[in-house]
């Protein structure tokens, strides 16, 4: 979809959420907007497109008590206020909205979670990502570094960049609004997704992205709704795998479930910002026995989470239960830097490589 | 050998006054520390003087000062308008232990073993060495006599010091003064116990100085408390020692024996127990062995005997005046009172009544206050301890909307009193109330009965203030939504009031300040004309009011205005004055569910 299509679209469907109000209101009825039910009992798997979204459950807001009218309001100023910013072809960050609403009196948000929250219903809503609303959040995406020409239009005009040959050390940034990104051309096989900074530079000083013709994307923890929408498009454009590649504990396998299946709290976006393609390639619980590799012991906590997994639809899998299984009885965890116990090329020689041949990607 | 160390023992062996006894026990009578030395004395002496008020059937007006007299020494006196005690009984009352009046009548009164008052005259001659001072006045004829008075430790008899003929302003009473050593650390607990005794003796006043500090507890009630009437003992609740003093003291054939000294004993049910007995009924009482005796007794407990007659022994509070009691004490939203039938434990007569309070100036965090209270005494130690206190941790609260940890959580109070002929105690010092079966079920169910009230209570302000919510969405919000929607899809205003009218079906006042200009609007939905009076109160005067309110009237710079309409049904009245809004905004001469006031200005 174009930025004019898209903002068309935006501009349409809130409106349309207002005049329904509107009317409602011209007849006499109190307003009321039905949304789902946004919660992981709300949660089903769709076939089709191989991920998770949200399910039939709807809740009706009818503004027949102080605390229902007043979020009605409330999502009246913010629709107002994104109708002023899109015919203006202004834009701001989720924080920047949130200091606006200082002005709005009985609407002005308490906090900006709760304004956050409202911007995602309104994408539900309307069907329409935020970037359509021309609102960003203010933290910066992860970084790319890899064979890979774009073109971005920025705020400055079109810009085409090599992902290696036009970019720093540390790779181009990925911006806000990956709607506004073309595909131009590459040279790769396959993406590996990196959890830690760490890594992603290791992998990068190594030259690994030259040697195996790999798009390196660093998520930095649990990533941004940018970096994955970008992976989405790369593995779509192109057609590419995309292989995960974290720490060995329980939160960085949720790290991967997000990547390939979606998030609870985007679950309206997820065909969007899923990559039901993409496949762990480690740090696995066999990898820790397998190598020797220094590790931690798995705490309370983390055996908890391993155990709630066990019983995760995401995670319903002999690959996943064979491997949670040996971690709990293991118990212990690894970080990915671990494999510098073995030396700094260790990983790039012969840890990877083993590991993707044995995936068949090379 | 042996034989020397026996003699060295019985060289040691005597007999121990009860005097000596409770010197070294001190803790048995609520003398365990200084602190709390300060409060078993006023409480003992306010019981005396409240039962003497009640036995001479006056209002009660007790006056009690605690000074600071030296270091770490306090002088309380405790003085009442009750109706004095005869000069020669006074070295026995405040001069022996054990001496009292109460321990052999079979009713409800606050002290019974006479034991209190003396232990605190004991307490001050071991702390400070000063004797008591009592002043007692029989009436308007007879002299007061001054009394200085102490315990001889070895025999617990009276040791007067001094005693003279005194001038007294009062025509009856008592006063007493007692010196010890304490400190004034339980000050807050001791103003509690004032407080919770002047909620179940609603009928007494009580004055308190406190070194320069004052305190009055007002009497709600003037009407003097009916003083219970002594019993006769029942068959099911005497024990050995006591049929045997009583049936030594007779020379009665058996059956008229059971007859005539005890309650609810008929011809045929003596004869019973007497064949139960396997005794004849004309054998002598004072005649019987000890195991007939014995027989005797087992025949009673086993026979039959309808409940003691309860209704004169006993004086309940009663549920208005338990009501009128908390409310002058604790101001509260809601307060509800339960006086339960009169019922028998082991022949003994008892009684429970309770109280539950809800909301107002009660503290919303942390556990309720209970109020625990015997034969119209506050219980102030050993909450846990007390039978009441596991009645009320053992309702399911959460079944009337209160929440609990153990005891019920929040803006509670929680009151209950139990009454008795003898009432079942767990120790001397009278803190905590025995685990009596048929008393515990008797807590549970008055409780239960005012949960249930108190329950609808708090369903039926919910629902008010669901109301309100709804008018403040529907007056106020909505409005502002069709503001903001009619900008957004560029069209004309659009009119919320039919929702307003469809979903208030009310007589809707709003006050509105917008620009300078403050704004009243009813606007009638209510399906009827309203002849309605609107109350405007404020600091703006509306000198120019259109229209001119009917009657305006000032009190420290808040102005009263009132205007008289008549807004007939579906029409809207409207007023309009320079000024800055705020303040209160009532209408009246419509029912209250008929109507709702908005300040949208909120």
């Amino acid at each position: 979809m174009s930025r004019e299509e898209l903002e068309k679209k935006s501009m349409a469907a809130l409106l349309g959420i207002a005049s329904a109000w509107y009317d409602q209101m011209k007849t006499g009825e109190i307003p009321s907007i039905s949304l789902p039910t946004r919660t992981k009992y709300n949660i089903e798997f769709d076939d089709a497109s191989e991920v998770w979204k949200y399910g039939d459950r709807e809740s009706m807001r009818t503004a027949a008590s102080a605390k229902s009218a007043t979020h009605l309001l409330k999502m009246a100023y913010v629709i107002g206020f994104i109708k002023q910013q899109l015919s203006e072809n202004r834009s701001s960050t989720l924080r920047e909205m949130y200091y606006i609403s200082e002005g709005w009196k009985r609407a002005k948000f308490s906090a900006q979670d709760e304004s956050n929250f409202l911007i995602e219903d309104l994408e539900i809503l309307s069907e329409v990502p935020r970037e359509g609303f021309h609102l960003h959040p203010e933290e910066n995406g992860a970084s790319i570094y890899g064979p890979m020409r774009i073109r971005e239009e920025t705020r400055r005009g079109m810009k085409t960049i090599h992902c290696q040959d036009d970019v720093g050390q540390a790779g181009y940034t990925i911006p806000n609004n990956v709607e506004n990104i073309e595909f131009v051309d590459h040279d790769a096989k396959f993406v590996i997704a990196i959890e830690t900074g760490g890594m992603y530079d290791r992998l990068i000083e190594n030259g690994f992205d030259e040697e195996f013709s790999a798009i390196l994307v660093h998520l930095k923890g649990q990533p941004a709704r940018s970096t994955r929408r970008m992976l989405n498009r790369i593995s779509s454009t192109w057609d590419l795998p995309v292989l995960v590649f974290t720490d060995g504990d329980p939160w960085s396998y949720r790290i991967f479930a997000s990547v390939a299946y979606g998030a609870i709290k985007s679950a309206h976006m997820s065909e969007l910002l899923a990559t039901p393609r993409s496949q762990f390639l480690g740090l696995q619980p066999s990898d820790i026995r397998d190598y020797n590799l220094p590790s931690d012991k798995l705490t309370e906590k983390d055996v908890e989470a391993l155990n709630a997994e066990l019983t995760d639809p995401r995670f319903a899998t002999d690959y996943w239960k064979k491997q949670i299984s040996l971690q709990i009885d293991m118990g212990l965890k690894s970080e990915q830097q671990a494999f510098a116990a073995r030396g700094l090329d260790f990983v790039t020689k012969k840890y990877l490589p083993e590991r993707l041949s044995e995936m068949g990607i090379i | 050998m042996r034989l020397a160390l026996a003699d060295e023992l019985a060289k040691q062996q005597r007999s121990i006054s009860v005097a000596e006894f409770f010197e070294k026990n001190k803790h048995l009578l609520g003398f365990d520390s200084p602190t709390r030395g300060v409060i078993t004395t006023i409480k003992e002496a306010v019981d005396n003087a409240l039962d003497a008020c009640e036995e001479a059937q006056v209002l009660p007006d007790i006056f009690i000062s605690i000074k600071k007299t030296g270091p770490d020494i306090f002088r309380i006196i405790v003085e009442d308008n009750g109706p004095g005690i005869i000069a020669a009984q006074v070295p026995y009352v405040f001069g022996k232990l054990l001496y009292g009046s109460r321990f052999h009548q079979i009713r409800q009164t606050r002290g019974q073993q006479g034991i209190g008052i003396s232990a605190a005259v004991l307490y001050a001659q071991l702390t400070s060495g000063l004797p008591t001072v009592v002043i007692s006045r029989t009436g308007a004829k007879e002299p007061a006599h001054r009394f200085e008075i102490q315990i001889r430790i070895e025999t617990n008899e009276p040791d007067i010091i001094s005693e003279q003929p005194f001038d007294w302003d009062r025509t009856h009473g008592t006063r007493v003064q007692i010196e010890f050593k304490s400190t004034m650390s339980a000050k807050k607990k001791l103003l509690e116990y004032l407080r919770y005794t002047s909620v179940v003796n609603p009928h007494a006043r009580f004055r308190v100085e406190l070194d320069d500090e004052s305190f009055t507890f007002e009497r709600v009630s003037q009407e003097v408390i009916a003083c219970p009437v002594a019993i006769q003992p029942h068959p099911h609740g005497i024990e050995f020692g006591q049929l045997k003093r009583m049936a030594a003291a007779s020379d009665q054939k058996l059956a008229d024996f059971l007859v005539e000294n005890f309650s609810r004993v008929g011809k045929k049910t003596a004869q019973e127990m007497g064949e139960r007995a396997g005794l004849k009924s004309t054998v002598k009482a004072n005649g019987l062995s000890m195991d007939e005796l014995k027989s005797l007794l087992s025949a009673m407990q086993a026979v039959a005997v309808p409940a003691p007659p309860t209704s004169q022994c006993l004086s309940p509070i009663g549920e208005e005046l338990i009501r009128r009691g908390l409310d002058k004490e604790f101001q509260m939203d809601f307060v509800a009172a339960r006086t339960r039938p009169n019922s028998v434990f082991s022949g003994h007569p008892f009684m429970v009544e309770a109280a539950i309070g809800y909301g107002g100036k009660l503290p919303v965090e942390g556990n309720a206050i209970l109020l625990r209270f015997a034969n119209r005494v506050p219980l102030m130690y050993q909450q846990g301890a007390c039978a009441i206190t596991e009645c009320v941790a053992n309702i399911n609260w959460k079944s009337y909307n209160i929440t609990q940890q153990g005891l019920p959580v929040g803006p509670v109070l929680i009151l209950v009193h139990v009454a008795s002929t003898n009432v079942p105690f767990t120790s001397e010092s009278k803190d905590a109330i025995a685990s009596i079966p048929e008393i515990e079920k008797e807590i549970v169910l008055v409780l239960q009965d005012l949960g249930r009230e108190l329950k609808n209570f708090v369903s039926r302000r919910d629902k008010n203030k669901q109301a309100e919510d709804r008018a403040r969405a529907v007056c106020a919000i909505i409005p502002e939504i069709a503001l903001k929607v009619s900008e957004i899809v560029e069209k004309p205003v659009v009119d919320t009031t039919p929702i307003e009218g469809k979903l208030m079906r009310k007589m809707i006042a709003k006050k509105s300040s917008r620009g300078g200009k403050v704004t009243i609007e009813l606007a009638n939905y209510s399906g009827y004309d309203g002849e309605i009076s609107v109350y405007d109160i404020s600091a703006d005067p509306a000198v120019d009011a259109v229209p001119k309110a009917d009657f305006v009237s000032e009190i420290d710079g808040q102005f009263t205005k009132v205007w008289k309409v008549t807004v007939p049904s579906k029409e809207v009245w409207r007023a309009m004055y320079t000024g800055k809004g705020g303040g209160l905004l009532d209408i009246r001469g419509i029912d209250d569910s008929r109507k709702m006031v908005v300040d949208l200005d909120v």
